[in-house]
């Protein structure tokens, strides 16, 4: 039978289960709009109102669910607005596919209107991109680029297609097995690497794991828990890996790193066996690399072979998915005799507690985040900006399951938590899930909130406002002489050229966020007083269309403990610098 | 340290962008590389030359490796091969000094491919080395263009 491009296009995506499409129209996109137009029956199609969210909306879809999350935009602009949401998925490995139109094939490379070179710009920034330029290798391309994008180490990939390639037809036929030969992922850990492993954990006296991203990707969380409660070794995990054993389980150790739990950063310090799970020993994990964990021999079970030895030195890789080779270390591994060390840990854990000022006169950001829990018990898809507020959640949500927690990681994209908030709750529509933002994070796709009331989606945005870009303030805070350039987000024309924090002579707050919400036809709230934060969340939880919080918090509060940068694990700030 | 890669390609557009993206990128500098069809028109190969440490070179391999677009990565570096590089070189040649550059010339076993009155074009195909000590020698007489193709290699089997 003969199909056109477009008619292919959604074929294909039908044919690879995708009932969820985030988008935005263009002149390079017509054809395959009105295709998609027919289909409105079998695929859901959402209409953000920045393609920048459609990469994010597409992003909190897979995290929250595994599947593969897909976004289509026109050529040129609509192109470029997708790259950050490339990046911040490729540096997270989250499986996606992207599709966008291109010029005419025979204008490609005119500086045609709209033209741009998107596969050469996104190179770096994609697992794999196609611009296909025949209708016929239109699904092949496609359904390769589903394979690739969820095999392996996940991660986006685009397919860029000409305009009259979507007109084009050409005879159909389906493709039911993809093989490439130049792709075939390691999937299958080493049998005598594992064996070794066994061995070096069974002779370690101070052993610790580590997990990461990889373990939620690739859905071991079982495994992983079976894992530390068979060995008895304590676990910590980097801020991808959350969820991927409960923060109060007897032997977790919470978040380590540059904000990471003081007991986490001081026991993997001192540890002697390092067993890295699915994480890649990113630089705000291992503080300074020279002296991270200097007694410590590495065992690195990773799936992507370019992430061992890339920062640390590895003494036993193990190259293969975290299910799989986890599921074998428990076939042979044995209680380690670590009494001492765990025993060690725990008074660790007692000693140095992640703490704050409490205060009944203005709201604590991590009194916030710890009534949610109360209110939630982790029965919740919690979802980040980036900031202060990202941190705190992390150190003060007990996050109990694996995809309960998405953030942007690796490139740490301000922005993405509401569109990817919004991507996760039409993922899982009977799931209560919140995006805890800043007040900087929250407008940098704020026009989203058109698109949540549109087709109520009921995410609720908690904006932990504190009138500041909080999270550099706080580095200019500890670190420049509190000279707050540029990270005011109440300045204005008239003041002061030098200031040193707020006053009672601050200007109001802008804007209104309450205001923005109602002005979209979204209920807002505002929150001052810490005696109302439980009751308003409780209220909020029970809405079942989104919402917007604002809760106006001590503006000046900083997240501890911190490691500052370029510095080793155990030089932490507890409670400032004095 | 040179490294050699011998670097199997899918051979279509766009291959050798994302080869030397990944090589700048992450600061590599590249000192030479050739690409051309194999026996198999669908399959090209790259050569590639590139100056680093063994770390960094362990994460070259990896990475060239992880490109979907790559089918295989052989490092040469350190295993039994014939290297070889063509050369095109146009040199000063005036009547007293032709006759001394065509011993040269003959030394070296490379070929003159073109004469004029006050020059010469010579070929040389050889190992990198002796290509540079043929540069090393015609230098006084001036050389003014010079071509090099760039290593191609093969893996000897014994
Ligand atoms: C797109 C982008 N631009 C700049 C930054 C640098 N940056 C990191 S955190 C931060 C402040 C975030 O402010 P806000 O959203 O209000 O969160 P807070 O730290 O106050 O909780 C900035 C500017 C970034 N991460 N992303
Ligand atoms: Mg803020």
């Amino acid at each position: 039978m003969k199909k056109t491009g477009s008619e292919i296009i959604i074929d294909t995506l039908l044919d690879e289960g995708v009932d969820t499409i985030f988008g935005y129209p263009g002149g390079s996109v017509i054809s395959l709009f009105d295709t998609l137009y027919n289909f409105s029956d079998k695929i859901n199609f959402y209409l953000v109102r920045h393609e920048q969210a459609a990469a994010h909306a597409a992003d909190g879809y897979a995290r929250s669910s595994g599947k593969t999350g897909v976004c289509i935009a026109t050529s040129g602009p609509g192109a470029t607005n997708l790259v950050t949401g490339l990046a911040t998925a490729y540096m997270d490995s989250v499986p996606m596919v992207a599709i966008t139109g291109q010029v005419a094939s025979k204008m490609i490379g005119n500086d045609a209107f709209q033209e741009v070179n998107i596969t050469g710009i996104t190179y770096p920034i994609t697992k794999h991109n196609y611009l296909v330029k025949d209708v016929k290798d239109l699904h092949r391309v496609i359904k390769e680029a589903f394979f690739i994008a969820r095999t392996g180490r996940p991660g986006p990939v685009l397919i860029d297609v000409p305009s009259d390639v979507q007109k084009a037809s050409c005879e159909f036929k389906k493709i039911t097995n993809v093989e490439m030969r130049s792709y075939n992922p390691t999937i299958k850990g080493n049998i005598k690497q594992i064996q070794k492993a066994v061995q070096m954990i069974l002779h370690a006296k101070k052993p610790i794991i580590y997990a990461g991203n990889g373990v939620i990707i690739s859905g071991s969380q079982n495994e992983l828990k079976e894992f530390v409660e068979k060995s008895g070794i304590p676990v910590t995990m980097t801020l991808l890996g959350l969820g991927g054993i409960p923060t109060d389980h007897p032997l977790s150790l919470s978040m380590l790193g540059m904000h990471g739990t003081a007991y986490a950063n001081r026991a993997i310090q001192e540890s002697d066996l390092i067993i890295s799970v699915g994480a890649r020993f990113d630089d705000r994990v291992t503080g300074k690399l020279d002296e991270f964990a200097p007694h410590a021999k590495i065992i690195h079970i990773d799936i992507d072979p370019t992430s061992i030895s890339k920062s640390v030195n590895v003494d036993l890789p193990i190259v293969g998915d975290a299910k799989g080779v986890l599921k074998e270390l428990n076939k042979i591994i044995k209680k380690c005799d670590i009494k001492n060390w765990v025993d060690y840990v725990s008074d660790l854990k007692k000693k140095y507690p992640l703490s704050y000022t409490k205060s009944d006169k203005v709201i604590k950001p991590q009194f916030v985040i710890e009534t949610l829990y109360d209110l939630t018990k982790g029965d919740a898809i919690i979802v980040t900006e980036v900031g202060q507020h990202q941190m705190w959640t992390a150190q003060f949500y007990k996050f109990q399951k694996a995809r309960s927690l998405l953030s942007s990681g690796g490139l740490g994209t301000m922005g993405y938590g509401f569109p990817a908030a919004m991507g996760a709750q039409v993922c899982n529509p009977d799931k209560l899930v919140v995006d805890i933002a800043g007040d900087g994070s929250t407008q940098m796709n704020i026009q989203e909130l058109a698109t949540v009331a549109n087709y109520q989606i009921p995410v609720k945005v908690l904006i932990l406002n504190n009138g500041y870009l909080g999270m550099v303030r706080q580095w200019q805070d500890l670190f420049f002489d509190k000279r707050y350039a540029g990270t005011c987000l109440g300045r204005q024309k008239n003041c002061k050229p030098v200031c040193a924090g707020p006053d009672k002579k601050c200007p109001d707050m802008i804007p209104d966020f309450k205001k923005v919400a109602e002005a979209y036809s979204v209920k807002g709230y505002r929150v001052d007083d810490p005696k109302d934060v439980k009751s308003v969340l409780k209220e909020v939880i029970s809405i079942k269309e989104p919402v917007v919080v604002d809760f106006r918090i001590e503006q000046e509060e900083n997240v501890l403990p911190m490691v500052p940068a370029g510095a080793p694990l155990d030089k932490m700030l507890e409670h400032g610098l004095s | 340290m040179k490294y050699l890669f011998s670097v199997l390609v899918e051979n279509h557009a766009g291959v050798l962008a994302r080869v030397s993206q990944l090589f700048s990128a992450r600061g590599f500098n590249i000192t030479s590389l050739t690409v051309g069809e194999t026996e198999d028109s669908t399959i090209s190969r790259m050569t590639i030359a590139v100056d680093g440490d063994e770390r960094v070179m362990d994460q070259v391999k990896k990475q060239l490796n992880k490109l979907i677009d790559v089918i295989k990565v052989v490092d040469l570096t350190n295993v039994p091969q014939v290297e070889r590089e063509l050369v095109l070189l146009k040199v000063n040649a005036t009547r007293q000094t032709r006759s001394e550059i065509i011993e040269i010339v003959d030394v070296f076993r490379s070929k003159i491919v073109h004469v004029a009155s006050n020059e010469l074009i010579i070929e040389a195909v050889g190992h990198m080395i002796k290509i540079d000590a043929l540069i090393k020698m015609l230098k006084p007489y001036g050389i003014k263009e010079l071509a090099r193709t760039g290593q191609v290699c093969m893996a000897r089997t014994e």
